[in-house]
């Protein structure tokens, strides 16, 4: 018998702000936090916009020497779940905390360290390599340090499924807290590489915007004119509690999870497969996984990243799953505002999917002025819409193929 | 360089890296109990220490520093 989830704590670092007010009150009104790279020089760079967090900083969330020790990304993750533990109102007992699981996660890692270090490697020699490189960079170190911090001694790992990371991640939270293996997950991701290398890796690819004169347009999912995703950086941590656990402790119940499907597409190491064949298998896992119809579902955040290929085959996946329900089904994309933020994307979004289902408020798609026609769903175009979620499904798409889905419910009692 | 002037550097070393307030160091203060310097910390300190003073020490004479005081001992003996 699996054991219903709750969502009863939200923290978010991101472009658009800090804490989940704000970045809700911003993504609501339709606000870009994307602009021009300020912590390095973009000259020789095609791409020289990103969704930087400029207002970070880690000293009011951390000690300062522990934050000297850790990675931006580090910092984020355990930033973020100060605030999702403060949103909770919850103060673990030693008990709950042995029963709380921790499944954070990034799709890059401390890259921003690595690429200090590697300087340090050619100019100076390996005798020069911090003792702290190894535990800055790697991916699990965000979700190893928030036990550490907090004292969280459940099952702690980190998915690593690139841009699909956080929906791995609080899709295996979910499974811990609904079978009964933990009682609590703190679940979610935390990227920081809007670095030298995280942007001209991303170029090379080709995937990047280099709308470069019109920065808070750059990211314009599902729009005929969108040229490529703008990197986003920051971190969504979610609290999830065993429902009755919730209830009883009086606490605020933003929605519940109730479903959880992953595939891959086997098919390109970046390209999605074009008949977007693992993204429906993700989805119909998912649905299946939460025991309902597809037509239960009336909301759908999308991955939408505002490439040219993601986009139209997440459209063509949405509508193999639903059929022609599929256009009356209000799809929309937190990427217009805050970018992509990789393996952090999926958390940042569920954080935004689940407030849209509390509050009765979709966020709109911004940068939305010209209909391609491959795009032919309702993106909710640039207006927030007030809208009564029953049912919301969260996709998320990373390199390799390796999609993920959630499915979140509103919580009536 | 004198022993208060290697002082004074391996103080601005130890309050940049262990960011503790600069009256705790002291000839005296002990650098795990004291400064809360663990293992990796006292690592990324010698490093530091050879790129400033310019000398190399090896493993077996860092293990025998207990103090600011021991530290800035062995650096004046080493110039």
């Amino acid at each position: 018998m699996r054991r219903r989830v709750a969502i009863t704590g939200l923290g978010v670092i991101s472009p658009v702000g800090i804490g989940k007010d704000v970045f809700w009150e911003n993504i609501k009104k339709g606000k870009s936090g994307i602009s021009f790279i300020s912590k390095f020089p973009t000259d020789d760079f095609p791409t020289k916009i990103a969704g930087e967090v400029k207002d970070f900083n880690p000293e009011e969330f951390i000690d300062k020497r522990e934050a000297r020790r850790l990675d931006r990304f580090s910092q984020f993750a355990i930033a973020a779940t100060r605030l999702a533990l403060e949103d909770s109102g919850w103060n673990p007992t030693e008990e709950e905390k042995e029963n709380t699981a921790v499944i954070v996660t990034s799709g890059i890692g401390g890259f921003e360290t690595l690429e200090n270090q590697f300087r340090s490697l050619f100019e100076k020699g390996p005798n020069r390599i911090s003792p702290f490189l190894i535990p800055m960079v790697i991916i699990n170190i965000a979700s190893g340090n928030i036990s550490i911090f907090f004292g969280f001694k459940g099952p702690n790992y980190s998915p690593v499924s690139a841009c699909a990371s956080s929906a791995h991640a609080i899709g295996i939270g979910y499974r811990l807290v609904s079978t009964g293996e933990a009682d609590f997950a703190i679940v979610g991701g935390s990227e920081a590489s809007i670095t030298p290398m995280g942007i001209a890796g991303f170029c090379a690819l080709q995937a990047l915007s280099t709308r470069n004169d019109e920065p808070e347009k750059a990211s314009r999912p599902f729009d005929a004119k969108r040229d490529g995703f703008v990197m986003g950086e920051g971190a969504g941590i979610l609290i999830l509690e065993e429902l009755n656990h919730a209830i009883n402790r009086g606490a605020r119940i933003y929605a519940e999870i109730v479903g959880f499907g992953a595939s891959d597409d086997a098919y390109h190491i970046t390209a999605p497969d074009p008949e977007g064949n693992g993204a429906v298998l993700s989805m119909k896992r998912a649905i299946k996984d939460a025991g309902i119809n597809p037509e239960d579902i009336n909301y759908i955040n999308a991955h939408g990243t505002s490439t040219k290929l993601n986009d139209k085959i997440e459209t063509l996946a949405i509508k193999k799953v639903f059929g022609e329900y599929a256009y009356k089904i209000p799809v929309s994309s937190t990427k217009s505002m805050v970018g992509h933020l990789l393996g952090a994307a999926a958390s940042v979004e569920s954080i935004a999917t689940v407030l849209s289902i509390y509050e009765g408020i979709i966020h709109p798609t911004i940068n939305y002025e010209e209909k391609d026609p491959e795009c032919d769903l309702d993106y909710v175009p640039n207006v927030a819409r007030k809208w009564d979620i029953k049912y919301a499904l969260k996709n998320s798409f990373g390199f390799g193929g390796q999609n993920a889905t959630l499915i979140f419910k509103k919580y009536e009692g | 360089m004198d022993e208060s002037t290697i002082f004074e550097k391996v103080k601005k070393i130890i309050v940049d890296q262990l960011r503790v307030d600069e009256n705790l160091v002291t000839m005296d203060s002990n650098i795990q109990e004291d400064l809360g310097a663990d293992s990796l910390d006292a690592v990324e300190l010698i490093m530091a220490l050879e790129e400033e003073f310019g000398i190399d020490v090896q493993d077996e004479e860092a293990e025998n520093f207990k103090t600011v005081g021991d530290v800035v001992r062995y650096i004046e003996k080493r110039l």
